[in-house]
């Protein structure tokens, strides 16, 4: 899949912002004032920049609000829901802190619980597509779980949980890609199958429908070279994950070791979500395949 | 509008004739065409006379070869639309509701007006029938040119696909497919019409009718001999002389 | 369950329907314009046109962005730049038809051979000919001699007519077809639907061609000829129903000159047939034993007589063709195919032809006056194009081919071959090529035609040419469509003598229609030592900017298809069906939007300000008004004008009076008129009383015109016995082993020249070329929907070759011939002959043609394959480089190419690198989304 910088913000950084919301929410600190401002500013930030960034992704931004209406089927239009609501929800726990020196810990917590659905909901967009089947298995949710909470944890400073879930991210994600890696094979499309003809022989591509490009080649047809993923799966696994713990280890109670230990994290996570789509492969692919 | 119908009345669909198709795309050009004069935005195209021209289709023409385990190989010409599938992922899928899946005849269709252009739908499409025209910035796709085929204004006869109009090896077949007797489910029958990739579930309307097997004519096959002392010059004569008593 | 949207099922399609005839191609399809507000929108197929009957191909739907194409030229241009830079000024009509006319006038007056006058694939040859001929030069044809004409000819000598205008498969009845060597043809559409409607019936399909694809690849069988080898697989194929018996002998003696005899003495009559003091051909009578003439009342033709060494035509072809040398086993390394297969499939041929024989209850007269009850059908058809005519021997392997129909009985019988109006037409009733120039006057006849033996040839005493293009000389005796391709090179070497002004029209030869582009872009620059253009003045008429354009001192701009008067005529190249005799016309469905005119009309302008007769009045004033004027009003004979429909006061069918209404009627009708050919008419044609009445009714003949067939080519003896010293025609001394070997009046088949001149370990491949049935040569290119699909052209690499040089997807190659290198991206194909390797034809483009942008794919991936190929033969050392064409017509030989492969440094461009050509009309818009 064609790894767009938009998608990649989008789910990166409105992880990050859901995550953290979701341990302002459940209120494993409780700043206040200005602190709090910050802190809530930080998270509804990320998650909104995350947001806008996926709208960067369309083709008529303008109509973005219809995107609420489909949650019945949708997991994209549940996602835009849940995240809405997640937002509502926290305001008033936000808002209680920052003005008012008081939590709200009931709507906090609810807000918690939605800020994981939302992230969990934003997975699924992903998980659900059988077309993609490395994405369609229960790793990717739980991948895009684990760092929005890692990010939670990191950004609030909780050091033993952080420690925790980077350990877990970092299993998940592994997982991910060993898995994945076998994904596409398990499900059993091949252009045999894709073109009905498998059972006659071996079927390859003569010639493709036009010489150029098109939009299918250009969004579901991404191939990224074998040993650029070697390499970025060290990366987003060093930086996403290894690297941060090593910090927060040898400098627990060091402000500097946890801002760059955030700062690697993310670009970590940049990287594993490059991967993550770069890597997909859809079965459209299947049908230009030599 | 993202549930899909439980049931549609009729499932209108496209039977393709592999054995037939000389894949001369003529079917996508006619596509582009009505299509882009027709239902929706036109199909655009960007850099058109330059480097790297790309259009939105609606349809495409593939070319595959196939070997088999002892025969030649053959080539096969393998054009690819929507299926209009019964379980269609990319319906449910939709946020907006711009697509939907009429509940009469089962066509698959995106309501330009209320698609966002997510491109999600194009995702969750196993076969690659979804295009996102890069001008309109909205989901493009075959129609089944539903606006042909209940045209008014169009002879009875026209109101069928352009696609299926224009194919001069009368490859592509139109019709229901809930209707048993109709041509495409009678074609579907006796040709063994497949349907693609199952396993994802999608239960495409299409069907593709398979190539009939190719290169039979092997010199194995005893050839049916004609008057047997014919051999050389002197058999000839003889036969000549044979065949003209009979006249 | 929510509302769902209810989309307008019924939009008005368009304001109005305009129906007129394609020319996205040669087939000439009717067509659909529909219009929204005066402009074009939708274009589709008619559905009551007899050629198309409502399909399109990918070309056809296209037109839209063909008439809307950026490289439309706008105004006559004068060059500016030095040739081929595409440097012009816009100047006005005047002036433009000023100049040409001054350039010609002294022409006509001292030499009028100075003007070459060639046509490329245009529809109007009856037209331009009239027009070449009124201004006196002989120099003129259109450009079939590098096409087709190998399997025109052979069809015409043989049957009076061959494949695609001539006639095509009984579709309808059709069980066993086999096609050989064709890609897409001009006959596109049809065999399209023919084939569908085989494959709806189930009928078998056997392909011969190196290479599987489109029509090809719907095959049921497959052989993968090695190319130039299809003659000796037909004639093991003809071999196979001799050993079998499998012959229609009934067939054969009513409707062939298989029962000749061939006078077998010494002298001057060796191999012409016997004859009686009237000159008519014998035939030994089995109730006498003794000649007798043909067509005497009673006779009894011995088909296999052998009357005192004199012996029939079908006894010399047992003993030709039942040879070991024939047999199966003996061709199959060659051919590539196995003898088993080869026997299976004649095998087949005979048990299709001979068991599921048709009959249909149709009674019918024959020429004797002998009452039939039923017609017999052998349901076997062939259909073959470029694929066996474009090599140096395809004149005799088209020749096989229709043998090999004829003897199964299957020619103009149900199920089989069958004749589309004007055809069939015996080769003596054709014109005689002429070429006596008178300056001042009009030629003394038509420049084409088919020369029945020497003294047909257009040579002087000295035996050098008398035509530019050397058509009609030793070199190749039956070049009845001309040399196109020779033209360039011959008046760039002054050989036979230099001309002053080419005129071309409608013919990229800068480009993709012509052997070894390089050099001709070379000889069309080249200046002598005054600095004047070896070829000094060039006349061009395009209606785009193509390369041709570069080239040119003068353009007349044509208008697009959508936008002129034309006329497809059954004078020209006819669009018959074997059940009905038609013709149509183009009209302007909308009137151009720049200063361009219909380039007929523009040649009936410059024949006025030249003075022709036949096109000006005795007061010098203008005979037509514009072309559409002269396709009503011209008469070629009493009755007989271009168009066949609604002639006199508009119930005359092909005779009558011209009719000032015509062309509304034509309109009218869908832009095409259609007489139906009576029932018991339409088969047997040749000999069918009924036929030859009804044709004579429609003004095809003037009188009945029956024929029989040549199974045994009596001119092609003529040559051959110039060439044994007979006869006061002598023909050079190095040529006699040539027309010794290869103007056989049996057919044969002998090793392409390429072959057996180049040295098969250093160029072990054939490379071949196949159209694209989503493009049309090089215009194709400028529509924005074709050339997604066709922007770009690899060489297809059989897998043996592909392994065996570690290609992998994306690389690129060399490929060289005897005569070039080209750098090419190279893609795998299986199924695909292991000698051979191929691509797509004309894709691509010289940068900045065509109004595309100068980085395009067309020229930085894309690759004509013609720089490899030359007009001339590798020197071999007797001092002459042959021409590298068919000996008998002279048609190019494109297919004989041999060449080898490199591995390349990866990458673009492909090459040879052409610089950039000026574009006198811009580039084209960066976004196209149409709603009219
Ligand atoms: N779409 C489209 N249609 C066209 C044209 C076009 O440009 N585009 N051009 C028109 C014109 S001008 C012409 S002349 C016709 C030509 O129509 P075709 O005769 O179909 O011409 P080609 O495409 O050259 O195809 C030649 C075929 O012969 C095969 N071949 C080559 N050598 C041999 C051989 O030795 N033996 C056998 N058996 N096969 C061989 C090639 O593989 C190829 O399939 O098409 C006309 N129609
Ligand atoms: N390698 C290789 N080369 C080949 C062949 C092959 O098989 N292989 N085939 C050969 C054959 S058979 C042929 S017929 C030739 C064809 O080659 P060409 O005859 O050169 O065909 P086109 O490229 O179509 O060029 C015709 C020109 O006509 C112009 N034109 C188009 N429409 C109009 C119009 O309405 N009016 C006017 N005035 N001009 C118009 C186009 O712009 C173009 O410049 O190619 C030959 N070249
Ligand atoms: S138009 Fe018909 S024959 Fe041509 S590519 Fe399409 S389906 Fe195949
Ligand atoms: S083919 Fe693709 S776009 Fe069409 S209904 Fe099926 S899933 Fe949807
Ligand atoms: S692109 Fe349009 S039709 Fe497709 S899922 Fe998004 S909103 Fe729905
Ligand atoms: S049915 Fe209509 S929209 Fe669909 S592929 Fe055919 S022409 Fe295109
Ligand atoms: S075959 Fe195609 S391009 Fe040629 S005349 Fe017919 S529709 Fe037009
Ligand atoms: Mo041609």
């Amino acid at each position: 899949m064609h790894p767009a910088p938009s998608i990649i913000l989008f789910t990166t950084l409105s992880g990050l912002g859901f995550g953290l919301l979701a341990f302002l929410g459940a209120g494993v600190i409780l700043p206040t004032g200005l602190a709090a401002f910050l802190w809530f500013g930080l998270g509804y930030g990320l998650a909104l920049i995350g947001l806008a960034a996926s709208a960067f992704h369309l083709g008529h931004p303008e109509r973005a609000l219809r995107a609420f209406t489909q949650w019945r089927t949708s997991w994209l239009s549940r996602e835009a829901v849940l995240s809405a609501a997640a937002l509502l929800a926290i305001a008033p726990h936000a808002a209680g802190l920052v003005f008012w020196n008081t939590p709200v810990p009931v709507m906090g917590a609810i807000g918690a619980v939605l800020c994981g659905v939302t992230v969990f909901a934003t997975s699924m967009i992903y998980a659900q597509l059988k077309t993609v089947p490395r994405w369609n298995h229960w790793t990717t949710p739980l991948v895009f779980l684990l760092a929005a909470l890692t990010a939670g944890a990191l950004l609030t400073g909780s050091g033993y949980s952080a420690q925790m879930l980077l350990a877990w991210l970092a299993v998940a994600m592994v997982l991910h890609w060993i898995l994945g890696d076998g994904q596409f094979a398990r499900r059993g499309s091949t252009l045999g199958t894709a073109t009905g003809l498998g059972l006659m022989g071996r079927v390859r591509q003569l010639e493709p429908p036009h010489t150029g490009t098109n939009y299918l080649l250009t969004e579901m047809a991404y191939v990224v070279a074998r040993r650029h993923v070697r390499v970025l799966r060290v990366i987003a696994l060093a930086s996403g994950c290894v690297l941060p713990s090593v910090l927060l280890w040898s400098a627990p109670y060091s402000l500097l070791a946890l801002g760059i230990a955030v700062l690697l994290h993310l670009a970590g996570m940049l990287a594993q979500r490059w991967l993550f789509f770069a890597e997909a492969e859809h079965t459209v692919a299947l049908y230009y395949r030599g | 509008m993202t549930s899909l119908p439980e049931q549609t009345e009729r499932k209108l669909g496209l039977a393709i004739d592999l054995d037939t198709c000389v894949g001369c795309h003529a079917c996508v050009i006619s596509c582009k065409g009505w299509n882009t004069e027709n239902y929706g935005a036109p199909l655009s195209d960007t850099d058109p006379y330059g480097k790297d021209p790309v259009g939105t289709f609606l349809n495409r023409v593939h070319a595959y070869e196939v070997t088999p385990q002892d025969n030649a190989p053959f080539t096969v010409h393998f054009p690819k639309s929507c299926l209009h599938c019964e379980d269609a992922p990319c319906v449910t899928v939709c946020p907006t509701g711009a697509s939907y899946k009429r509940t009469e005849d089962g066509i698959v269709l995106v309501n330009e007006d209320a698609c966002i252009g997510c491109g999600l739908c194009a995702w969750a499409c196993p076969y690659g029938a979804r295009e996102l025209d890069a001008l309109a910035g909205v989901m493009k796709k075959c129609t089944l040119c539903v606006d042909r085929i209940y045209n008014e204004t169009l002879p009875e006869e026209d109101r069928v696909p352009a696609c299926v109009r224009t194919c001069p090896a009368g490859a592509r077949h139109f019709g229901d497919f809930a209707d048993p007797d109709s041509t495409v489910s009678r074609l579907s029958r006796e040709r063994g019409g497949i349907e693609l990739m199952p396993e994802l579930g999608t239960r495409p309307v299409n069907r593709y009718l398979p190539p009939r097997p190719r290169d039979t004519l092997q010199g194995c096959a005893p050839a049916p001999q004609g008057d047997p002392s014919t051999e050389g010059l002197t058999g000839f004569l003889g036969w000549i002389d044979r065949t003209l008593s009979r006249f | 369950m929510p509302r769902q949207p209810a989309p307008d099922l019924s939009p008005r399609v368009s304001d109005e329907i305009r129906r007129t005839t394609c020319y996205m191609c040669a087939c000439r399809c009717g067509i659909n314009v529909h219009l929204k507000d005066g402009k074009v929108a939708y274009i589709e197929g008619n559905r009551d046109h007899p050629i198309n009957k409502g399909v399109l191909c990918a070309k056809g739907s296209a037109g839209i962005m063909q008439h809307l194409s950026p490289a439309r030229l706008r105004k006559p241009l004068k060059r500016v730049g030095p040739r081929g830079s595409g440097e012009f000024v816009e100047i006005s009509w005047d002036e433009a038809l000023n100049t040409a006319a001054a350039w010609l006038k002294p022409l006509r007056e001292t030499a009028p051979e100075k003007l070459a006058f060639f046509t490329g694939r245009d529809q109007s040859q009856s037209f331009t000919g009239w027009w070449a001929q009124s201004f006196g030069t002989p120099n003129y044809a259109a450009h079939g001699g590098f096409c087709s004409v190998n399997m025109a000819a052979a069809g015409i000598y043989t049957m009076g007519g061959a494949f695609w205008e001539f006639g095509q498969p009984d579709w309808d009845r059709t069980r066993l077809f086999m096609i050989f060597g064709v890609a897409e043809d001009h006959d596109s559409n049809p065999i399209k639907m023919g084939l569908g409607k085989l494959k709806a019936r189930g009928a078998r399909v056997i392909a011969v061609n190196p290479v599987r694809t489109g029509y090809n690849a719907v095959a049921d069988d497959w052989l993968a000829v090695t190319p130039g080898t299809d003659g000796l697989l037909i004639l093991a194929l003809i071999h196979e129903l001799f050993r079998l018996g499998r012959i229609d002998l009934d067939y054969l003696i009513r409707y062939t000159n298989a029962p000749y005899l061939v006078n077998a003495e010494e002298g001057a009559e060796k191999g012409l047939f016997l004859r009686d003091e009237t000159g008519t051909p014998l035939v030994l009578d089995r109730r006498t034993g003794q000649p007798a003439c043909w067509n005497a009342a009673g006779v009894q033709p011995d088909p296999a007589g052998d009357w005192n060494g004199h012996k029939t035509v079908l006894r010399l072809m047992a003993e030709r063709y039942l040879d070991p040398a024939h047999a199966p086993e003996a061709v199959a390394d060659r051919c590539g195919i196995p003898a088993d297969r080869i026997r299976a499939v004649a095998a087949e041929l005979a048990r299709v032809a001979f068991e599921e024989e048709i009959t249909l209850n149709q009674p019918w007269t024959d020429f004797r006056g002998q009452r039939h009850e039923t017609m017999i059908g052998r349901p076997v058809s062939f259909h073959a194009m470029r694929g066996i005519s474009a090599h140096s021997n395809g004149f005799q392997t088209c020749r096989a081919l229709h043998v090999l129909q004829i003897l199964l009985g299957s020619v103009e019988t149900p199920g089989g071959y069958r004749f589309k109006p004007p055809y069939p037409k015996a080769v003596e009733t054709h014109p005689k090529p002429h070429a006596g120039v008178t300056p001042g006057q009009p030629l003394d006849g038509p420049h084409l035609g088919y020369p029945l033996g020497p003294e047909h040839l257009l040579i002087n005493d000295d035996n050098s040419a008398r035509r530019i293009d050397k058509a009609f000389t030793w070199d190749n005796p039956m070049s009845a469509h001309g040399m196109m391709h020779m033209v360039i090179a011959n008046a760039h070497a002054g050989d036979p003598y230099k001309i002053d002004t080419l005129f071309l029209y409608m013919a990229n030869m800068a480009w993709n229609s012509t052997m070894n582009t390089s050099e001709v872009m070379q000889m069309l620059t080249d200046t002598d030592e005054s600095g004047t253009y070896v070829i000094p003045r060039i006349i061009y008429s395009d209606s785009y900017s193509s390369e041709m354009v570069a080239f040119a001192d003068l353009i007349l701009p044509d208008t697009t298809y959508l936008e002129r008067h034309d006329c497809i005529s059954i004078l020209d190249r006819p669009i018959g069906e074997p059940d009905s005799m038609n013709d149509a016309i183009r009209w302007p469905v909308v009137e151009p939007d720049r200063d361009v005119r219909g380039f007929q009309s523009v040649l009936l302008d410059l024949g006025v300000r030249l003075g022709l007769p036949g096109m000006v009045d005795d007061d010098g004033s203008a005979r037509y008004r514009d072309y559409a004027d002269y396709m009503v009003r011209h008469e070629r004979r009493p009755g007989i004008g271009p168009l066949a429909g609604w002639r006199g006061n508009g119930d005359g069918a092909g005779r009558g009076a011209p009719n000032p209404d015509q062309l509304e009627r034509y309109i009218d009708n869908g832009g095409f008129f259609t007489s139906h050919i009576p029932e018991g008419a339409q088969f047997f044609k040749p000999w069918n009383q009924g036929y030859q009445d009804w044709a004579v009714a429609r003004g095809l003949f003037d009188k009945p015109a029956p024929y029989i067939f040549s199974l045994y080519s009596e001119p092609l003896r003529r040559f051959q016995l110039a060439a044994e010293g007979y006869g006061d025609r002598q023909p050079p001394d190095r040529l006699r082993e040539r027309i010794k070997r290869t103007l056989d009046p049996l057919p044969i088949w002998y090793e392409p020249f390429e072959d057996a001149m180049v040295s098969q370990g250093d160029f072990p491949l054939h490379a071949l070329t196949q159209r694209p049935a989503a493009m049309y040569h090089s215009w194709g290119t400028q529509n924005a929907w074709l050339r997604q699909i066709h922007g770009m052209n690899p060489l297809y690499v059989p897998r043996k070759v592909w392994e065996q040089h570690g290609f992998a997807d994306g690389d690129w190659a060399w490929l060289t011939s005897a005569h070039g290198r080209i750098k090419v991206p190279v893609a795998r194909m299986d199924a695909l002959n292991d000698n051979t390797v191929w691509t797509w034809n004309a894709i691509g483009k010289r940068r900045g043609a065509w109004a595309l942008s100068p980085d395009a794919p067309e020229a930085e991936k894309g690759f004509l394959l013609n720089h490899l190929i030359s007009e001339l033969l590798p020197d071999r050392g007797d001092g002459h480089r042959w021409s590298n064409s068919d000996p008998v017509t002279g048609q190019a030989a494109w297919f004989d190419l041999r060449v080898r492969i490199e591995k390349a440094p990866p990458g673009p461009p492909s090459e040879p690198v052409h610089p950039a050509q000026v574009s006198p009309v811009g580039q084209g818009p960066t976004t196209l989304a149409r709603h009219s």
